[in-house]
């Protein structure tokens, strides 16, 4: 141990308690961030939700006075921004936290303080860029903030400095979660999980992760260029002084689309565990989809132009970025291919989460039709701000990431809280969420291709756009009747509380190797892994020979074994006793106080640089103190 | 018995994982990487606008090669500072480990320095972020990368109080070799900066026909 360490002065005592508030505010367990996660997630769904019902109430009838103009551009755009940032990115992140050691059979991830800072911030983050409803100053440049619309010519009020603060803020959060979840997938495996025998949904994580630490820092580069244009006078997007607009389009979107890709792998995880589960075969063609997984993730940096084809590049540039744009759809088929091929022959088993997962494919493949007729130049050009391009990001993000999401909510749920989700109740949620996503959504793709022109408050009545709109509204009502169902089943399957065990869908991975819900140290021992889905061949050794013809792989020797006389230890069951509790990282609210300090420069930014000077010290405070904080106290 | 499965939880006692590379060691590369994209975005902002200011001062009239050579030199020998440190921090020579950070601070001090000079410098030639696309896009670039080395000068600081108490000792000298990969890493995007900036758009010319204001 340390001879020597520098300590930092405690104003407040270390939380020791693992109940009460401050079990949770100083929480650095994985499982209990996750859950933080995935609560604030949900609120902001139902805000974005909102937002987005606000939006069709407004389109539904041709020349509505019921939301004026201004008020309209500030909903899409905190709609846009809220779901992206504010939904999808946490769900997903809730997900990789509860899961990530669970599946590879570590107890925590590699930095666990700094994994409570991430949500500290994202939380912060969300509050701050929120906080501009309430000051009456939300940002209305779109979630694409282009440039000279977000510049201090046209939009000099606070509003996209809030957007800019905010989304920079929440950057910092999603960069340092990347980070953690690299380190700790490349390094904290159990013995013998070798990279390819890990789960496909912790194979997408690290790609994830490796698109969010390479691109995040590209739009925190953008904003940072787009607030010293508002605020100090630099040019970067000015054209008066030889600057341009356009540079803003393709910095955005370099980051942009890589983004999209971020928003969907995790989904596509999720169905690559669910569909084996539930068809009782293992995911057909395994390297393939997670290669694919990689090339889509390397492509994804090649094609951001397709976002710009009407904005004058010039044929060369569009034609690289449409045959580009055409080319990753092939990865993507690859995976659709292979989830067929996985449901192929097996013995299926509709569950609420496989529903989910299959009807996933179905709406995820119609969403990737429509973004592949977007990759033609020449039939872009008619598409291009149209509801056609507003129909095809909902059909991928809706019908693909959302669905994919719900699956997962459904299928973990048993193993996060110990009990089940009612099924009746599931699979009525699942059925209003179809119904109403593409009662939304595909009349889009008409309104879209008769013109129907995007982020309009409202149209005149001649264009014959109404039925089409009503419709629209009439689904988006039904898709949120379905979370509305989703709420219900939460609180009905609460309050009956249908017991789960460890392993209630007789699963493949390791998370269902421990109990519902897993000890704070999640194995009581470590797993010594053989196989890819270790934990059904240990469960159904009669099924080895269909699927290993050669030997499998020994423990390696020389890996960490569990036991104090060095002999390699089976799986354990949840009961196995006999060790004493494994320690844990203690709590520390130090990644709390940095984040009120990240939030204070946030203020700051938004109001006086006094409020920056004031915050320093406890920004200073927040690192020094984790800085000189051992990771456990001395006993 | 459990202790190895849990040793990746602690902190400085590393001892296990997966591929033998420390854990704060392959974070502080993977954080580098993004490091590199949040530069390169900068750089690419730079080249993306040179030739396209409007107005003067032009690069040619007011970067001084001679001068941020120096200065350049000094950023190089403080990571050459580093790398001893590091060395003598984990052969356990205390006073010349703290010696060396020491040298690190200082070096990096004569660095900003120099910034701070060039900076001043330029505004009193007619050239701020707000003059002209140089302006715009140098100050912010070279004002990014001075923030990085502030941070990086405090944290050595910091190592070099803490090698000189004994809390940084050669069993834990992990913590000051991820600050240097830190620190060689902000010297490497000088050198790009330097190379992009001065020697390659130092011959930037005002148009023909464009005097600048200052000659």
């Amino acid at each position: 141990m340390t001879t020597k360490s520098l300590t930092f002065p405690r104003v407040f005592p270390r939380p020791k308690s693992p109940t009460g508030i401050w079990s949770w505010i100083g929480t650095v367990d994985h499982k209990r961030i996750g859950t933080m996660y995935g609560i604030t997630s949900f609120i902001w769904f139902i805000v974005g939700g909102i937002e987005a019902l606000l939006i069709r109430a407004q389109l539904t009838g041709a020349e509505s006075t019921l939301i004026g103009p201004e008020t309209y551009n500030q909903l899409f755009t905190m709609h846009g921004t809220t779901m992206i940032f504010l939904v999808i990115m946490p769900l997903s992140a809730a997900f990789f936290n509860w899961l990530i050691p669970l599946q590879i059979g570590a107890r925590d991830v590699a930095f666990p303080r700094l994994n409570a800072m991430s949500f500290w911030i994202f939380l912060s983050g969300s509050l701050l860029l929120n906080a501009s409803w309430v000051t009456g100053n939300a940002p209305n440049g779109g979630w694409f903030g282009y440039a000279p619309n977000s510049g201090a010519t046209f939009n000099p009020g606070m509003g996209m400095t809030y957007w800019i603060v905010g989304l920079n803020i929440l950057g910092v959060a999603s960069i340092a979660a990347g980070l953690n979840f690299i380190v700790t997938i490349i390094n904290m495996r159990a013995p013998g999980m070798t990279m390819f025998k890990l789960p496909v949904f912790t194979w997408m994580t690290l790609i994830t992760s490796v698109l969010i630490v390479l691109a995040m820092p590209i739009l925190a580069v953008a904003g940072i260029q787009l607030q010293t244009d508002r605020l100090y006078g630099t040019h970067f997007f000015d054209s008066l002084a030889g600057g341009d607009p356009v540079m803003w389009q393709h910095i955005f979107w370099l980051f942009g689309h890589p983004e999209v890709y971020i928003l969907i792998l995790p989904a596509m995880g999720i169905v690559s565990e669910v569909l084996p589960t539930f068809a009782r075969k293992p995911l057909f063609g395994y390297p393939f989809v997670i290669f694919a997984g990689a090339v889509i993730a390397f492509m994804g940096w090649f094609v951001w132009s397709h976002h710009m084809f009407t904005v004058g590049l010039g044929p060369a540039a569009n034609t690289a970025f449409s045959v580009s744009t055409m080319l990753i759809a092939v990865p993507t088929g690859v995976k659709i291919f292979n989830w067929l091929g996985t449901l192929w022959g097996g013995n299926i088993r509709f569950t609420t989460a496989m529903l989910f997962s299959v009807s996933f494919i179905a709406m995820f493949t119609i969403g990737g039709l429509s973004g592949v007729i977007h990759a033609s130049p020449p039939t872009d050009a008619q598409q291009q701000d149209t509801y056609f391009v507003v129909a095809h990001f909902h059909y991928v993000l809706v019908g693909g990431a959302l669905l994919g999401i719900f699956s997962g909510i459904y299928f973990w749920w048993p193993k996060f809280t110990g009990w089940f989700l009612n099924e009746k109740l599931g699979k009525l949620n699942w059925f209003l969420m179809i119904v109403g996503m593409n009662l939304q959504f595909g009349p889009m793709h008409w309104l879209g291709m008769d013109g129907m022109p995007r982020r309009i408050y409202t149209y005149a009545e001649n264009m014959g756009w109404e039925g089409s709109n009503l419709a629209a509204t009439i689904g988006g009502f039904i898709l949120a009747l379905g979370v509305l169902v989703f709420i219900i089943n939460f609180f009905v399957s609460r309050a009956q509380r249908v017991e789960a065990p460890g392993d209630p869908w007789d699963g493949r991975t390791l998370e269902w190797a421990t109990s519902s819900p897993p000890p704070p140290w999640d194995f009581d021992e470590i797993p010594q892994v053989e196989y890819r889905d270790d934990f059904w061949f240990k469960k159904h050794p009669e099924t080895i020979a269909e699927y290993y013809h050669n030997d499998h792989d020994e423990v390696p020797s020389g890996a960490q074994l569990d036991d104090e006389e060095g002999t390699p230890v089976v799986t354990g069951r949840a009961d196995d006793h006999g060790h004493s509790t494994p320690h844990l990282p203690d709590m520390s609210y130090y990644p709390l106080i940095l984040s009120l300090g990240t939030a204070i420069f946030g203020i700051g930014f938004l109001t006086h640089w006094g409020v920056i000077v004031a915050g320093a010290p406890i920004f200073i405070w927040g690192l020094l103190g984790w800085s000189m904080e051992p990771v456990n106290d001395p006993e | 018995m459990t202790q190895a499965a849990v040793s990746n939880t602690h902190g400085s006692e590393e001892h296990h994982s997966s591929t033998g590379l420390d854990n704060r060691k392959l974070m502080m590369w993977a954080f580098l990487a993004s490091d590199v994209m949040f530069f390169g975005t900068f750089i690419a902002t730079y080249l993306v606008y040179r030739g396209k200011s409007l107005v003067g001062p032009y690069p040619s009239e007011v970067l001084d090669i001679p001068i941020t050579t120096v200065s350049t030199f000094v950023l190089l020998m403080s990571s050459l500072a580093m790398v001893l440190g590091l060395h003598f921090v984990k052969a356990g020579e205390k006073n010349k480990g703290t010696f060396w950070i020491g040298a690190v601070v200082i070096l990096g001090l004569v660095f900003l320095g120099f910034q701070v000079y060039e900076f001043n410098h330029f505004a009193h030639l007619g050239l701020t972020p707000r003059t002209n696309m140089f302006g715009t896009t140098f100050f912010i670039l070279t004002g990014i990368h001075g923030a990085h080395v502030t941070i990086g000068v405090l944290w050595m600081a910091f190592l070099a109080y803490g090698n000189h108490v004994g809390s940084l000792r050669k069993d834990n000298a992990i913590d000051l070799e991820m600050a240097g990969l830190y620190w060689h890493f902000v010297d490497i995007v000088w050198i790009v900066i330097f190379t992009v900036i001065y020697l390659i758009s130092a011959n930037d010319t005002p148009p023909p026909g464009m005097e600048s204001i200052l000659h």
